[in-house]
């Protein structure tokens, strides 16, 4: 392993001590909300690329639609548009914006 | 000059290790391949970077002043913390110190309409310390949906030198070169970009907002499109629509250019017989030789098509939507979305299809993926089916208002894409033993209108490589093959003595080949295919095709062409064995089944063997798949020969 990803790989996230009330799952297509944490189920690798792709705390989310066949589901988060399955987006601890 | 550490350069050219190396270092969607082929052309070498076999694409670019330089067209890679072998290989190649390969400056590539994230990115590649010039990509797009950003305090606000390039746009790329020529003297930052993740955030929100920057508007045009095409209804519509006239297209399109290519070779193959006078040798150069390659020539139209189509869908991001809808199906294989991008692309070919499975970030689906894609229909199977299907239905036939031939075409298609998921879930299923779950997501590019540069690089690079194929294995194959059809030489005393009328030449012709080192051959794998219906004169052909599988048509013209060389097509329907013709219904059928599911192809073999780095799995495979080939060919015909 190189120096650089080696460092990278020692970051700690921040994740959940409680279940959380709502995930990105939950979200209905146009509703916004704002990630807290991950949850202490995800693997930190995981939840590090999350990170890297974006889905940082603090940030706003939203879901955009979801596919015919029910899974997975687009959220926009800034400026760009993901797919995530439920397995990950249920990871994603959130609070709704109303 | 420090020259010649590397054989095979001589004194007159520079080695390519003396050249000033830059690495386009982006994510996947950041345009960094229509950076490369703007800065490379069509000059770019693909080889493989060693150990593992993720794709290099590595190109020479002239900078101001005639200066060479070597561009590095490095994996998209969302973060330098990795989880998938090509993000593993930028990671080794921009953090290897003392490596002679390492590049000597970077360009990172930022997509301007996805800033925020790229900026992360672009932290964690500054710790590498190598020099870094800024690529802002995707500026225009930025325009158009209302954001904003300038570029002189961007460069201010990270320390580096930053350039903005526009799809289609010279001044931009100009630019890049002027500030390439002077890579020594890029301004650095003082302070490197944090990495710690309670950091990254607040770094990144002060350099936008010291740079001006005005988050895009969420791209209307993309929001209208996608309405319709990932609706639950229009969208599965659109979407069988899209993947029928992708095969309407390339039967239908690619069918005259076929005939001049056919033509040409004909003529050719004359002209050759009309000028050689030595009888074995006119024979060997018009059949084996010109014959050879214009059988496989003949299907670069289909080729050329199959990849423009696949790199048009690519390039208007409709392959992300594609793979966005077929994800829920896939996860029934084990698989994810992406994969569905690699057995698509094994639709051209197993050998792209298997590589591409590269960009699936867990080995095991990678693995079952390329268990799965040899049963995808591979451009190699198309002359195969041609010919056979051909044979079973006249070209005006129809079913129902559908043209049969395209009917059946359609029908192996969807079953090869059929039995490639069952394969790749059964896989899956022996294969997933614990370990952790990685992630799935998939960036959902806006639309665009592909390029056409971009589209006629990566056709080019596809049909050259295919070509490289026909003059190596196939070439070769179709030459050792004419040998074994042809020898031993008979004279005519020979001939003569077995009662065989000497100024008949088809008759000449058949003893020659009846008695020929391919006939024994195929005489001795006649007890393994005789329950299938095949004659040792379609084994010679099955075995020729595992070189490549559309060398079965090239061996069969050359057996028919022994029988009649004024009508080959004419000359299979008219080849008969004990009291039957030999290209029956239930033997036409058996022989389709079997090239539908066997692994006729020691490319592919080849191919596995390197990915997988182990003889295991290309062996499995091969197994695998000749077991089910045969089962299910003797089935078929079984079926067919009750049904009459």
């Amino acid at each position: 392993m190189s120096p650089v990803s080696e460092m990278l790989c020692r970051r700690r996230l921040a994740s959940a001590e409680s279940a959380a009330a709502h995930t990105l799952a939950d979200l209905r297509p146009g509703q916004r909300a704002t990630i807290t944490c991950y949850g202490s189920e995800v693997e930190a690798s995981t939840s590090r690329r999350l990170f890297d792709l974006g889905l940082v705390p603090g940030t706003e989310v939203q879901m955009v639609r979801r596919a015919p066949l029910g899974d997975p589901a687009i959220f926009r988060v800034g400026d760009y548009e993901i797919a995530l399955r439920r397995s990950q987006s249920a990871g994603i601890h959130v609070e709704t914006i109303r | 000059m420090t020259d010649g550490c590397h054989g095979g350069s001589g004194p007159t050219t520079t080695a390519d290790s003396g050249l000033t190396r830059f690495a386009l270092v982006g994510s996947p969607n950041s345009g960094k391949t229509t950076l490369f082929n703007a800065l490379t052309g069509l000059h770019a070498k693909t080889g493989n970077y060693p150990g593992v076999t993720v794709s290099k694409f590595e190109g020479r670019t002239r900078l101001d002043g005639g200066r060479s330089v070597l561009v590095e067209d490095l994996p998209g890679t969302y973060s330098l913390d990795p989880i998938s072998p090509d993000e593993q290989i930028v990671v080794d190649i921009l953090d290897a110190s003392g490596d002679a390969d390492r590049p000597d400056a970077m360009l990172v590539l930022l997509n301007a309409t996805t800033l925020r994230r790229s900026l992360g990115l672009l932290a964690q590649v500054a710790q590498t310390g190598l020099p870094i010039c800024v690529v802002v990509t995707f500026a225009d797009d930025l325009a158009r949906r209302n954001g904003r950003l300038d570029m002189a305090a961007f460069s201010r606000a990270l320390g580096v030198p930053v350039v903005a390039v526009a799809a289609g746009q010279r001044d931009g790329v100009a630019e890049l070169r002027r500030l390439m020529a002077g890579h020594r003297s890029w301004s650095r930052p003082v302070v490197p970009p944090p990495t710690d993740a309670a950091e990254v955030p607040a770094w990144a929100d002060s350099v936008l907002s010291a740079s001006d920057y005005q988050l895009p508007e969420a791209d209307e045009r993309t929001r209208r499109i996608d309405a319709v095409l990932l609706h639950p209804v229009l969208g599965t519509i659109v979407f069988l629509l899209v993947m029928f006239t992708f095969f309407q297209t390339i039967f239908t399109v690619a069918a005259p250019l076929q005939d001049y290519v056919e033509t040409f070779f004909g003529w050719l193959g004359e002209l050759v017989a009309e000028h050689v006078h030595l009888g074995w040798l006119s024979a060997f150069l018009s059949e084996a030789v010109i014959g050879g390659i214009g059988g496989v020539l003949v299907f670069v139209p289909q080729i050329v098509l199959l990849f423009v189509l696949i790199a048009v869908l690519e390039g208007t991001g409709y392959l992300a939507r594609a793979a966005f809808l077929m994800d829920r199906v896939m996860a029934r294989a084990g698989l994810e979305g992406r994969a569905f991008v690699a057995l698509l692309s094994s639709y051209a070919c197993a050998i792209p299809g298997i590589m591409a499975t590269r960009s699936l970030p867990s080995a095991r689906d990678r693995l079952a993926t390329m268990m799965g894609a040899p049963l995808m229909t591979c451009s190699a199977r198309l002359p195969v089916y041609i010919l056979l299907v051909s044979l079973l239905f006249a070209g005006e036939a129809r079913i129902g208002p559908f043209n049969a031939r395209g009917v059946v075409m359609f029908a192996l298609y969807f079953f090869g894409a059929v039995a490639a998921m069952l394969a790749a879930a059964v896989f899956k299923k022996f294969t997933s033993r614990g370990g952790p779950m990685l992630p799935f997501y998939m960036e959902m590019p806006p639309y665009q209108v592909p390029r056409l540069k971009s589209v006629v690089a990566e056709v080019w690079t596809a049909a050259a490589a295919f070509l490289r194929k026909v003059t190596t294995i196939i070439l070769a194959t179709t030459v050792v093959l004419w040998v074994l059809l042809n020898l031993p030489l008979r004279d005519d005393a020979t001939v003569a003595a077995a009662g065989v009328d000497t100024t008949d030449n088809s008759a000449v012709s058949a003893y020659v080949l009846n008695n020929s080192y391919a006939a024994s051959i195929g005489r001795a794998m006649e007890p393994v295919f005789e329950p299938l219906g095949f004659d040792w004169r379609i084994n010679i052909g099955v075995l020729s095709s595992l070189a490549a599988r559309e060398t079965f048509v090239a061996t069969l013209g050359q057996v028919a062409a022994a029988e009649d060389p004024e009508d080959p097509g004419a000359a299979l329907a008219a080849m008969r064995v004990d009291d039957r013709p030999l290209f029956d219904v239930p033997t036409i059928t058996a022989l389709l089944v079997f090239f539908m599911f066997a692994l006729q192809c020691m490319s592919t073999v080849g191919v596995l063997r390197r990915e997988t780095g182990t003889w295991r799995w290309p062996l499995i495979a091969f197994s695998y798949m000749f077991v089910l080939a045969w089962t299910m060919a003797f089935i078929a015909r079984t079926v067919v020969s009750a049904f009459g």
